[in-house]
C-alpha cells in the first residue's frame, strides 16, 4: 500500500496538508421546487430518486411472488390465476428483480449517494447526465409498468427470455406487444445506466479528493466502481440482442429464429440460431450475477469492519479479488448453458472457468470472518444482516459449485436446486446487504436512527425465513421437480409430502413478505419521528460521515475538500485515544497512535 | 399441525426470552442453530432423489462428493462466525485487534481452496467426458418435441435414421421425413404415445424440436439436453432396470410447459419385441393414407421396384 505520488499526504508526516487550490466545481444550483427534487442534479437526490423508483416497483415484484406461491401451493386460494398469467408473473418478477431492483438500486441508488461522499467529491462530474439517466431509467420502468396493461399482457416468456419461444404464440404476450415492450424497456434501461455508468467510474478515476489514492478506497467504493465496469462492458451485449430480438417479432427477420412449425404452420423464419441469444444474454447475464454481487461484497465488508470496530481483514487482497472476479465473470458465461445443446467439448472450459472463481469468492468469505477474530463486536442492527448475508452468501455460493461442475449440473439444471440457488446467492443475500447498508446510512441521509426493536423483528423473520425458504428448497430439485411449472409437480414416485414442504415454503414466503412492509412503515415513520442520531452515529472511518452538515448539503462539504491520510479501516489503532480514525485525520492529531502505512 | 403450531410458539418465545436477556450470545447460539439445523434436515431429509435407473450414478457420486467438500467448508464458516460473535462480544474497555493482514495466512487459504476446487472439478470432468463421448453400440433414437407432446422415431431394421427437415412437415408427413431418402421408409413413427426402450442397452438420444426449446428430462436417468430447432443435439444412457418412467419437459416451452409430459417404458427383451412389433414403420403409415407415391424416389434408389 504504498502511494509515491501522494508522497506528500502520506502517514509519517506531521504536518496538516493545506487542502488543494482548486476552483469551487461549477455546481448548478437549484433554484425552484422543480429543480431541487424533480430533476435534481444533486447525485444524493438522485440516488434516492433511483432507490424510491427501484424498492416501488421491487413490491410490484415481491407481489407478484406470492402469487406465484399460492398458486404452487395453494391453488384453491387463487382460481383467477391460470397458466398464462402464472408464467407472466413468473417473467415480471425475475425481471424486475434482477434488472429494475437490484441492479438499479445498487449502483443508481448506492452508488449515487456514496461515491461522491465517500472519495471526497462535490457531486458526480457529469451531474446533468446523471439526472438525465435516472429520467432515462424512470421511462424504462414506466415502459416495463404499460406492458401489464397492453391487449395480451406482459410477456410469459422467463427472465431468460429465451427465442424462439418469448416471440411466438405458444408464449403469453410472444405474438403482442407484451414481449416487444419488455425489450424496448430493457434497451432503454441499458441507455440510461450507461449515462450513470460512465459517471461513477469517471467520478472514482477523477474526482477523489487530495490523498485518496485507489488503495485507500472504501471496499464499498471498490464493489460499486468494478460492478459498473462489469456492467459497462456487459449490457452492450443484451442492448444488441433486445434489438435483434424486436426486429425478429416486428419485421420478420431472423437473427435468432430458425425455421419452425408453429401450431401446425411453417414459419416465415429461416437460419437463424436460438442459441446464438442465449450466448448474448449470458455473455451480459452472468456479470450481471455480479453487478449485483460486488456492490454488496464492497457494502458487507464496510459494515462488519465499522461494527466489529477492527479493519477489515486483507484489504489488499479484498481488492484484488473485486477485480479478479469482475475479470474472471466475463468469461464463465456458458454455464448458464451446459445443457443448452451447444457444443457439449464447451463444458470442460466453462467448468473451470467457473470454478477457478470460487477461488476468490471464498477468499472474501474468509476474510470476511477473520475480521471478526478478536474484533469488539457490536450487533447492531446492520451488523446483524451482514452476519446473516455470510451465511446466505455461503450458502448460496457453495451451490453454485455444484451448478458450475458440469456434470451435476445436468440432472440440476432447470430444477428447483437452481432457483434456491439463485435465489439465495443473488436475491437474499444481496438484499441482506440493501438492508444492513440502509439501517446503517440511515442516520446518514436523515440524521436519525431508524427504529432499533422493528428493525431487529424485520431482521430475524427476513433472515431465519428466508433461510427456512430456500434452503429446503434445494431438495426438491434433488427429487427432480423442475422450475416454471405453473402447476407443483406431482407424480406417482414422488412423496406426497413434497406438497407439504411446498406450502411450508409458501406459508414462509408471505411470511418474510409481509415484514417487509413493516420495514417500509419503520423508514416512513423514522425518517420524521426517529430517534435523532449524533453525527457518525457508528464511529466509521470514512469520509461520508465528515460532511459540513448531516444530513449533507449540495456540494457535500464545507468550503474545503477533506484530504485523506489514510484507509478507510483505521480502527483501535494501538495508542489511539478513540477506536476509530477517520480518514481526514491528519498523523499529527492522533500522536501514538500506531497505524500501518497506507 | 396444531402440535407444530404449539412447539413452533414455544419455541419461539424461549428464544425471545434468552435474546432478551443474552442479546449478544443468543445471536451467536442462532447462527450456530441455524448449521446445526441444516446438517440436520440434510441427513434426515424425506426429500432425496429418486432411485437411478440408468448408467449415471457417476453424477449422483459426484454430487455427494461436493455435499461433503462445500458442505465441510459451510460449516466452518459459520461456525466459526458463531463463535467469534459469541466470544469477541462489545465490551466498553475492550479494544479489537489491529492486524491488517497475514500474507502466510491468505496464501494457505488460497491454496487449500485451490486444491479443494480441484478436487470437485477433476472427477466432475471426468464424468463429463463419458457424457459427451457416446459409445459405439449405442442405438440411435430420435425424440421431437413440439408444443406440448413428444414424437419418437426408431431407426428400423436399417439400424439408420432417415433424414428430415421441418420444412418437409404437413398433415400427411408430421415427422417432416426426407420423401427421397431410403433409409426413412422403414424408421419407426411414434407420434404422441410412449417410448418403449431395451434394457442394458445403451441409447443415443438425438434430440429434435420443431418449434420452440424443449428439454427431454426423466429424472431417474439424470441425463438431459436441450431440444432447439434447426438443429440436432444428443446425449446417451444406459437403462439399468425396467420400469415406467414420466417424462418432464425441463425447458420452458410456453403456456403449456408444465404439461408436456409422457412415457418412457424400459422393457426385457421380449415385451420390446411386443410392443416394437405393433409400431408401424413411415412406410406403412404412407400406405395407410394412401400416399405411397410421395415416397416413390426412396422406394425407388432402395431399388424395391
Amino acid at each position: 500500500m504504498t502511494a509515491d505520488s501522494y508522497e506528500d499526504v502520506a502517514v509519517g508526516k506531521n504536518d496538516p496538508i493545506p487542502a488543494l487550490e482548486v476552483q469551487p466545481q461549477d455546481l448548478y444550483h437549484a433554484k425552484s421546487f422543480w429543480t431541487r427534487w424533480i430533476f435534481c442534479q444533486d447525485a444524493k437526490v438522485i440516488g434516492i430518486q433511483y432507490a424510491i423508483t427501484a424498492v416501488s416497483i421491487g413490491l410490484v415484484a415481491m407481489v407478484l411472488s406470492w402469487m406465484m406461491r399460492l398458486q404452487l401451493s395453494f391453488p384453491e386460494l387463487v382460481p383467477f390465476l391460470g397458466p398464462a398469467d402464472y408464467y407472466q408473473f413468473v417473467t415480471m418478477h425475475g425481471m424486475i428483480m434482477v434488472i429494475y431492483l437490484l441492479t438499479a438500486l445498487f449502483l443508481g441508488g448506492f452508488g449515487n449517494y456514496l461515491i461522491p461522499l465517500m472519495v471526497g467529491a462535490r457531486d458526480m462530474v457529469f451531474p446533468y447526465v446523471n439526472m438525465v439517466s435516472f429520467w432515462v431509467y424512470f421511462l424504462a420502468v414506466l415502459v416495463l409498468v404499460a406492458s401489464f396493461f397492453v391487449p395480451g399482457g406482459p410477456t410469459g416468456a422467463g427472465w431468460t427470455l429465451y427465442p424462439p419461444q418469448a416471440i411466438t404464440s405458444g408464449t403469453p404476450g410472444g405474438d403482442g406487444l407484451g414481449i416487444v415492450l419488455m425489450l424496448i424497456s430493457l434497451s432503454i434501461f441499458v441507455v440510461g445506466f450507461t449515462m450513470g455508468g460512465l459517471n461513477y467510474v469517471i467520478t472514482i478515476l477523477q474526482a477523489r479528493t487530495r490523498g485518496m489514492t485507489l488503495m485507500r478506497m472504501p471496499l464499498t467504493v471498490w464493489g460499486i466502481f468494478t460492478a459498473t465496469i462489469l456492467a459497462l462492458f456487459a449490457f452492450p451485449a443484451l442492448i444488441v440482442s433486445c434489438i435483434m430480438m424486436t426486429l425478429d417479432s416486428l419485421l420478420g427477420t431472423s437473427f435468432f429464429m430458425p425455421a419452425i412449425v408453429e401450431f401446425g404452420v411453417q414459419s416465415e423464419h429461416s437460419g437463424g440460431s436460438p442459441i446464438l441469444f442465449q450466448h448474448l444474454f449470458w455473455f451480459f447475464g452472468h456479470p450481471e450475477v455480479y453487478i449485483v454481487a460486488l456492490p454488496a461484497f464492497g457494502i458487507v465488508s464496510d459494515l462488519i469492519s465499522v461494527h466489529a470496530r477492527k479493519n477489515i481483514f486483507g484489504y489488499r487482497m479484498m481488492v484484488w479479488a473485486i477485480v479478479i472476479i469482475g475479470a474472471l465473470s466475463f468469461i464463465v458465461w456458458a454455464h448458464h448453458m451446459y445443457v443448452s445443446g451447444m457444443n457439449p467439448w464447451f463444458g470442460f472450459f466453462f467448468a473451470t472457468t467457473t470454478l477457478i472463481i470460487a477461488v476468490p469468492t471464498a477468499l472474501k468469505v474468509y476474510n470476511w470472518v477473520i475480521t471478526l477474530w478478536k474484533g469488539n463486536i457490536r450487533l447492531t442492527t446492520p451488523m446483524l444482516f451482514a452476519l446473516a448475508f455470510i451465511v446466505t452468501f455461503t450458502n448460496g455460493g457453495i451451490t453454485g459449485l455444484f451448478l458450475g461442475n458440469v456434470i451435476v449440473d445436468v440432472p440440476l439444471s432447470d430444477t428447483y436446486f437452481v432457483v434456491a440457488h439463485f435465489h439465495m446467492v443473488m436475491g437474499i443475500a444481496p438484499v441482506l446487504v440493501v438492508f444492513g447498508a440502509i439501517y446503517h446510512w440511515f442516520p446518514l441521509i436523515t440524521g436519525r436512527y431508524l427504529h432499533e426493536g422493528m428493525g431487529k423483528f424485520h431482521f430475524w423473520v427476513t433472515f431465519l425465513g428466508s433461510y427456512l425458504i430456500y434452503f429446503p428448497m434445494h431438495y426438491l430439485g434433488f427429487v427432480g421437480v423442475p422450475r416454471r411449472y405453473y402447476e407443483m409437480y406431482e407424480s406417482p414416485y414422488i412423496a406426497a409430502s413434497t406438497i407439504s414442504l411446498n406450502q411450508f415454503i409458501t406459508i414462509a414466503a408471505l411470511a418474510v413478505g409481509f415484514t417487509q412492509l413493516l420495514f417500509l412503515y419503520n423508514i416512513i415513520t423514522s425518517a420524521k419521528l426517529g430517534k435523532k442520531a449524533e453525527r457518525n452515529p457508528w464511529g466509521a472511518c470514512s469520509l461520508e460521515w465528515q460532511t459540513a452538515d448531516v444530513p449533507a448539503t449540495h456540494g457535500n462539504f464545507g468550503k474545503e475538500l477533506p484530504v485523506v491520510y489514510r484507509w478507510a479501516y483505521d480502527f483501535s489503532v494501538p495508542g489511539a485515544k478513540e477506536d476509530f480514525i477517520p480518514q481526514n485525520v491528519p498523523p499529527s492529531a492522533v500522536p501514538g497512535a500506531e497505524a500501518i502505512k497506507t | 399441525m396444531i402440535i407444530t403450531i404449539a412447539v413452533v410458539l414455544v419455541l419461539a418465545a424461549i428464544g425471545i426470552f434468552v435474546a432478551a436477556k443474552y442479546p449478544q450470545r443468543a445471536v451467536s447460539a442462532a447462527l450456530a442453530l441455524v448449521i446445526i439445523g441444516s446438517i440436520a434436515f440434510h441427513f434426515w431429509t424425506p426429500w432425496w432423489w429418486t432411485e437411478i435407473a440408468s448408467n449415471w450414478g457417476g453424477m449422483d457420486d459426484t454430487i455427494i462428493l461436493t455435499f461433503w467438500v462445500t458442505g465441510t467448508v459451510f460449516c466452518a464458516v459459520c461456525l466459526f462466525m458463531s463463535y467469534c460473535v459469541w466470544k469477541f462480544r462489545y465490551r466498553k474497555d475492550q479494544k479489537a485487534q489491529y492486524k491488517p493482514e497475514n500474507s502466510k495466512l491468505e496464501w494457505g487459504l488460497t491454496i487449500l481452496t485451490t486444491l479443494g476446487v480441484c478436487a470437485l472439478l477433476a472427477p466432475g470432468l471426468i464424468v463429463w467426458d463419458r457424457y459427451v463421448d457416446v459409445p459405439e453400440e449405442a442405438m440411435d433414437i430420435e425424440v421431437m418435441g413440439q408444443q406440448w407432446y413428444w414424437n419418437f422415431r426408431l431407426p428400423g431394421e436399417d439400424g439408420v435414421l432417415g433424414l428430415t427437415d421441418s420444412r418437409n412437415i404437413n398433415d400427411d408427413n408430421p415427422f417432416g421425413m426426407n420423401l427421397d431418402d431410403p433409409n426413412g421408409l422403414d424408421d419407426i413413427l411414434i407420434e404422441g404415445d410412449d417410448l418403449h426402450i431395451l434394457n442394458n442397452q445403451p441409447v443415443k438420444v438425438n434430440l429434435r424440436s420443431i418449434d420452440v426449446l424443449h428439454d427431454f428430462y426423466i429424472p431417474q436417468f439424470r441425463a438431459k439436453m436441450d431440444m432447439v430447432p434447426g438443429m440436432i443435439t444428443y446425449y446417451w444412457f444406459t437403462p439399468i432396470r425396467t420400469g415406467e418412467f414420466e417424462i418432464l419437459c425441463a425447458e420452458y416451452c410456453g403456456t403449456s410447459h408444465y404439461a408436456m409430459r409422457g412415457y418412457v417404458s424400459v422393457d426385457e427383451e421380449a415385451d420390446y419385441q411386443e410392443w416394437l412389433s405393433e409400431q408401424t414403420t413411415f412406410e406403412e403409415m404412407m400406405a395407410s393414407i394412401g400416399k405411397s407415391d410421395l415416397v416413390q424416389l426412396a422406394l425407388n434408389i432402395r431399388g424395391d421396384n
